[in-house]
């Protein structure tokens, strides 16, 4: 594969949230302001890119039996310096963002990449994957959260829009407005792909870390495949 | 003795019904999303992994709470909660598996398979972390966490039920799949809005 498609694939083609289905906590969370997901979106990149890193340079030396355990010690570090650089420049965005920066730990895409790729791959190939797939997913939050503010409270990224900020559907920007904006979107990157995109039988499944605990209780339960 | 034997009751109250349904894990503030959509296909799953939950969580309270208050804290190592406390939850899983599998068979038979998947759920790092930044003490922490995974296992039986009607009707093609669960967690998540008043007027 060359370089370039390793990094662009992130961007659309195998996007960690709208195709992969990866990470929804955060996304469904954060996604209320644009402002917001820009700065979620690239505090999980620079995890992301450091872990990735990280765990490619010692694919050699992290035994393989103790490897998930050891790639989130290296993902908490890597998140704890972040939520440090945060808190000390820029304040608001850390009240903001609350529990869900220390969260980016458990983030299902930064351990789906690490198992995925980096324990695979050359340090480069790893480096350009982090960023790609976090571009990716500060492109997919960034849009649900463009929606969402748009729609919800009438602005964009703190401007106000003319005629929405008098109308505004206030229920986009809870809880509800984040789950049915972003099962439209998946129904939307469906309908585009023609539902190549996330084949029904294993969404979420290929990156996610879990999957091999997972499939053991599908077959527990007479080896059903379908998850969705 | 006087004094701890006085426990704030009106307050544990609020705290465990609000977790339950005002602030639910899963509905109002996103998180176990993973398990809530991969695991609520079948009710008995749904329940399993719930009450897996729930146990992990009051586990991991009783442990992370202390460390945080007797030997962060004191030592100016606030800054560790993160990696402390998740190391603290997976070898804390892995110890439970490990016991349940020796001395428990029977419970480790139902629960086994579910453990795994717990440890990075964030709905348990969650809850440790939130009651800390919430400066609860230990007897509200503990509420707090058994409120959340009551909350978590309301919402995972609540959404195997509308999901298994769902299997019936007839979607149309582009929302297939997870698309449509989305859409139904929104109305779920919408008819807990119903609980909003109820903690204010509970005691008055």
């Amino acid at each position: 594969m060359n370089k370039l498609k390793i990094l662009t694939k992130g961007f659309i083609k195998e996007n960690p949230v709208l195709v992969l289905v990866l990470g929804t906590c955060p996304t469904l969370a954060v996604s209320t302001q644009a402002s917001n997901a820009i700065g979620m979106g690239l505090a999980a990149t620079v995890v992301l890119l450091c872990s990735n890193i990280a765990i490619s340079a010692l694919r050699k030396v992290i035994p393989d039996k103790v490897r998930i355990p050891c790639y989130i010690v290296l993902i908490a570090g890597f998140v704890t310096i972040v939520q440090m650089l945060i808190k000390a420049f820029a304040p608001e965005l850390d009240e903001q963002l609350g529990i869900y920066l220390p969260l980016i730990v458990v983030n299902c895409i930064i351990l789906g990449r690490a198992e995925m790729f980096a324990n695979k791959n050359t340090v480069l190939d790893s480096a350009l994957d982090g960023i790609g797939m976090g571009i990716g997913f500060t492109l997919a939050l960034f849009v649900m959260a463009t929606i969402r503010e748009i729609l919800g409270s009438g602005t964009w990224l703190g401007m106000e829009i003319p005629v929405l900020i008098d109308n505004n559907i206030s229920i986009m920007t809870l809880a509800p407005g984040g789950f049915f904006v972003f099962g439209c979107l998946i129904a939307l990157v469906n309908k585009i792909s023609k539902g190549k995109a996330i084949r029904k039988d294993d969404f979420s499944c290929r990156g996610c870390p879990s999957a091999a605990a997972c499939g053991k209780l599908k077959s527990a339960e007479g080896g059903e495949g379908s998850e969705a | 003795m006087e004094e701890l034997m006085h426990f704030d009751f009106k307050g544990l109250v609020i705290i465990l019904m609000s977790a339950v349904f005002v602030n639910n894990y899963v509905l109002q503030r996103f998180l176990g999303i993973c398990p809530f959509l991969g695991v609520s296909k079948k009710l008995d799953q749904a329940t399993g992994m719930s009450i897996a939950v729930i146990f992990v969580m009051l586990l991991a309270t009783a442990v992370t709470w202390p460390i945080q208050y007797y030997l962060l804290d004191p030592n100016d190592l606030g800054y560790m909660q993160t990696i402390v406390f998740i190391l603290v939850i997976a070898a804390l899983v892995q110890l439970v598996e490990i016991v349940l599998k020796k001395y428990v068979p029977s419970l480790h038979a139902a629960l086994g398979v579910y453990l795994p998947l717990i440890t990075t759920n964030c709905a348990v790092l969650g809850v440790t972390i939130l009651n800390i930044t919430e400066n609860y003490d230990f007897a509200a922490s503990m509420i707090n966490s058994l409120g959340s995974g009551l909350g978590f296992f309301l919402a995972m039986v609540l959404f195997s039920g509308v999901r298994s009607r769902m299997e019936g009707g007839d979607t149309p093609e582009a929302f297939k799949g997870l698309p449509i669960t989305l859409v139904a967690a929104s109305i779920v998540s919408i008819s807990f809005f119903g609980f909003a008043g109820v903690i204010e007027h509970l005691f008055s």
